[in-house]
C-alpha cells in the first residue's frame, strides 16, 4: 500500500480533524460521529454499488439487524430476567450494570450484531445474486422493507414498541466521547480494509464483475463466491455500526432501525456524490453531504429537503460520474490514469487496428 | 483422430423451433488448430455455445480432455481449462489493461486466499510480456474501452493467454480487424499454438485465414456437419463451395 504525497496529506488532514474536532467543538461532537458514521456507510455501499456495480438500496438491513442483535446481546448478558421480560416492560425496567458489564455487553453486542450482518447476508447471497441491475436494487429494497416489518411483529424485541437500550454508565460528556470514538475507529477500520481489498486480485475481480460479468464467469472467475464476500464486508459493518447507532440513540424501534428513506437512501447519494467505484469519493460524498444537511437543518429548516433534493438533481444530471470521476477525467495525470496522446503507432512502427 | 481433446458426439440443440444443431459429431486433436466454417446462421457459435456450457444441449455427449462436460456450467469448464474468445469481443471496458490481463489469471486449483493474492510481481510481468506479445504493450496503461475494436480484440486474445488454458475457442478472431494485421495475427495465433501449446478452434468466415491457419477444417450447414478434412479437401468439396455460394 503505497501512499502518494497528496494521499498522506490527506490522511494527516483527516486525523487532525478526527481527533481536535470534538476537542475544539464539544458541541459538535455528536454530529462530527455521525459524520464518521456515514463516511462508513457510503465506502461500504461503494463495495458492492461502486466497484462491484450492483446497486443495493437493502444495505440498511443489517443496520437494523445489526442493532437488535446487539441490544438482546447487551440486555441478555447482565439482566438476568431475560430479554422478553425486559421488553415486555417497556422500559420501565432499568436495570443498573456496572461499567464493565456495560462496556463488555457493548463490545460482544457490536461483534455479534456484525457477525448476524454477515451471515444475514450469506444467506441473501443464496437467492439475491440471480438477479441484475434495477431487479437487484428493487429486490434489495424489498428486503429491507420485509426486514423491518418481520422485526416489529417480533414480540420477543418488543414488536412495535421498540427496545430501551441499557443506560450508559458515566456522564453525558463521556458518552458523547464514547460513542464518538467507536465510530471513529469502525470507519478507521473500514477504510483500510477496503483500501488493502481494493489493492489485491479482490479488487479486480469485483470491478471485472462490474464491467461485464458473462465475461467474467466465461473466463472462470467464481463470481459468486466474489459476489458474497463483496456483500459480507459491507453487512458486516453495517452491523457494527447498527449496533454503535442503536446505543447512541438510547431507544431503538423500526424507525431508528430501518430509515430506509434517509440513512438507506444517503448512502447511496453521498458514494454518487463523491463518485462511485473510488476509494476517496464515498468518503468525500459523504463529509460534502453531512456538512450540507447540518447547515439546512441548522439554517434553511422545512427547505432542508429541497436543499438535498437539489444537490441530488445536479449531481445526478451535471456531475454523473461525482466529484471524483470529475477530478478524475479533469486530471488524470494527477490520479495515475494514462491517455493515449500518441498516434496508433506501436514500438516497432507497425499500425495498430 | 488419435488424441481428441474435444469430442463432441450427436450433438443437438434446438431454440424453439429452430433446430440450431443437429446431431453434430466432431473432434479437436490435442495440440492441433482446428476450424469451424460455414454460412451464416449455420449454428457454428451455438456449436461453441454448447461445448462451453453456455446453455444445455437437447441430446448428446461432449468430452474435455476425457471427462463428459455437458452438464457442466460455464465456469466450471472454463476452470477445466477451455475459454472462448466472443465474436462481439468482450473486455472489461472501464479497467486499464494490465489490470484486464491481471484478473485474467487461471483459476485452476484456487486456493482460497488466492482471492487477495497482491497485484505485484510474477503475474504483473506475465500480463506485461504478453501485452507486448499481441503489440498493446505501449497500451498497457490505457483504459481499454478507449480502444480500437481491432485493439480490444487483441486484448481480449492476450486475456485468453493469460489463463494458460489448454484449449482455446475463438469466435472470428480477425472479424473487424485491419487487413494489414490480419497476418500478424494469423503469427500470433500459431506461436500460441506451437509456444505456448495451446489446442485452437476456430470459427472463422475469412477463407484466407482459415484454410492458412487450420491443419483440420468443419464445415456447418444448416445446423448439420456438412464435411470435414484438411484444407485442400474441403477447398475441392462441391458441396461446401454449394453452401458458401446459397446453394441452401
Amino acid at each position: 500500500m503505497s501512499m502518494t504525497r497528496d494521499t498522506k496529506v490527506t490522511y494527516g488532514l483527516l486525523a487532525l480533524f478526527g481527533i481536535f474536532g470534538p476537542i475544539l467543538f464539544p458541541d459538535y461532537t455528536l454530529s462530527i460521529a455521525y459524520l464518521w458514521m456515514m463516511v462508513l456507510m457510503a465506502s461500504t455501499w461503494d463495495t458492492l454499488g461502486g466497484q462491484m456495480g450492483y446497486n443495493s438500496l437493502g444495505n440498511i438491513t443489517f443496520f437494523g439487524v445489526g442493532m437488535y442483535v446487539s441490544a438482546i446481546v447487551q440486555v441478555s448478558f447482565f439482566y438476568e430476567g431475560g430479554v422478553a421480560e425486559y421488553t415486555s416492560a417497556m422500559g420501565s425496567i432499568k436495570p443498573e450494570f456496572t461499567p464493565a458489564e456495560y462496556f463488555w455487553g457493548l463490545g460482544l453486542g457490536i461483534l455479534a450484531a456484525g457477525v448476524v450482518g454477515l451471515v444475514l447476508s450469506v444467506i441473501f447471497s443464496s437467492f439475491m445474486f440471480g438477479l441484475r441491475g434495477p431487479y437487484f436494487a428493487i429486490g434489495s429494497l424489498g428486503l429491507a422493507i420485509a426486514v423491518a416489518e418481520v422485526t416489529i411483529t417480533i414480540d420477543y424485541v418488543g414488536g412495535a414498541s421498540g427496545i430501551s437500550m441499557p443506560l450508559f454508565p458515566g456522564d453525558i460528556e463521556f458518552r458523547s466521547t464514547f460513542f464518538y470514538i467507536l465510530c471513529f475507529v469502525l470507519t478507521i477500520i473500514s477504510h483500510f480494509l477496503l483500501r488493502w481489498l481494493y489493492s489485491t486480485q479482490f479488487g479486480l475481480a469485483i470491478n471485472a464483475i462490474r464491467d461485464d460479468e458473462d465475461k467474467a464467469e466465461a473466463m472462470g472467475i467464481p463470481t459468486l463466491a466474489y459476489k458474497r464476500i463483496g456483500w459480507a464486508i459491507p453487512a458486516f459493518f453495517m452491523g457494527c455500526i447498527g449496533a454503535v447507532a442503536g446505543n447512541m440513540a438510547g431507544f431503538i424501534d423500526k424507525e431508528v432501525a430501518y430509515p430506509i428513506p434517509t440513512f438507506g437512501i444517503f448512502m447511496v447519494a453521498m458514494a454518487l456524490l463523491g463518485g462511485k467505484g473510488t476509494l476517496w469519493g464515498p468518503v468525500l460524498g459523504a463529509i460534502i453531504f453531512h456538512v450540507i444537511k447540518e447547515a439546512t437543518w441548522t439554517y434553511l429548516l422545512n427547505l432542508q429537503w429541497v436543499a438535498l433534493g437539489l444537490i441530488l438533481i445536479i449531481n445526478i444530471v451535471y456531475f454523473q460520474q461525482g466529484i471524483m470521476g470529475w477530478l478524475q477525467t479533469k486530471y488524470p495525470e494527477r490520479f495515475g490514469i494514462v491517455v493515449d496522446t500518441s498516434t496508433v503507432t506501436d514500438a516497432d512502427g507497425k499500425e495498430a487496428a | 483422430m488419435s488424441d481428441p481433446i474435444i469430442k463432441v458426439e450427436g450433438v443437438s440443440k434446438s431454440y424453439g423451433g429452430v433446430k440450431a444443431n443437429v446431431d453434430i459429431t466432431m473432434g479437436v486433436e490435442r495440440g492441433s488448430i482446428t476450424g469451424i466454417i460455414g454460412p451464416n446462421g449455420c449454428g457454428k457459435t451455438t456449436l461453441f455455445n454448447s461445448i462451453v456450457g453456455y446453455h444445455p444441449i437437447d441430446s448428446g455427449s461432449i468430452q474435455f480432455d476425457g471427462q463428459e462436460i455437458s452438464h457442466l456450467l460455464v465456469g466450471d469448464i472454463a476452470r477445466l481449462g477451455m475459454l472462448r474468445t466472443f465474436q462481439q469481443t468482450r473486455i472489461y471496458g472501464k479497467m486499464n489493461c494490465v489490470d484486464n490481463m491481471q484478473i485474467s489469471v487461471s483459476h485452476r486449483g484456487d486456493s482460497k486466499f488466492s482471492m487477495f493474492a497482491s497485484r505485484k510481481g510474477e503475474i504483473k510481468d506475465r500480463a506485461e510480456h504478453l501485452l507486448e506479445f499481441v503489440g498493446l504493450y505501449s497500451k498497457r496503461n490505457l483504459i481499454s474501452g478507449d480502444l480500437s475494436f481491432g485493439q480490444q480484440k487483441l486484448l481480449e486474445f492476450a486475456m485468453a493467454l493469460m489463463n494458460e488454458p489448454k484449449v482455446l475457442l475463438l469466435d472470428e478472431p480477425t472479424a473487424g480487424i485491419n487487413p494489414t494485421l490480419i497476418n500478424g495475427l494469423i503469427d500470433r495465433l500459431r506461436r500460441a499454438n506451437e509456444e505456448l501449446g495451446i489446442t485452437l478452434c476456430v470459427i472463422e468466415h475469412n477463407m484466407r485465414v482459415i484454410m492458412n491457419l487450420a491443419s483440420h477444417i468443419y464445415c456447418l450447414a444448416n445446423g448439420r456437419m456438412l464435411a470435414n478434412g484438411t484444407p485442400e479437401e474441403l477447398q475441392n468439396d462441391q458441396r461446401v463451395i454449394d453452401a458458401y455460394l446459397g446453394g441452401h
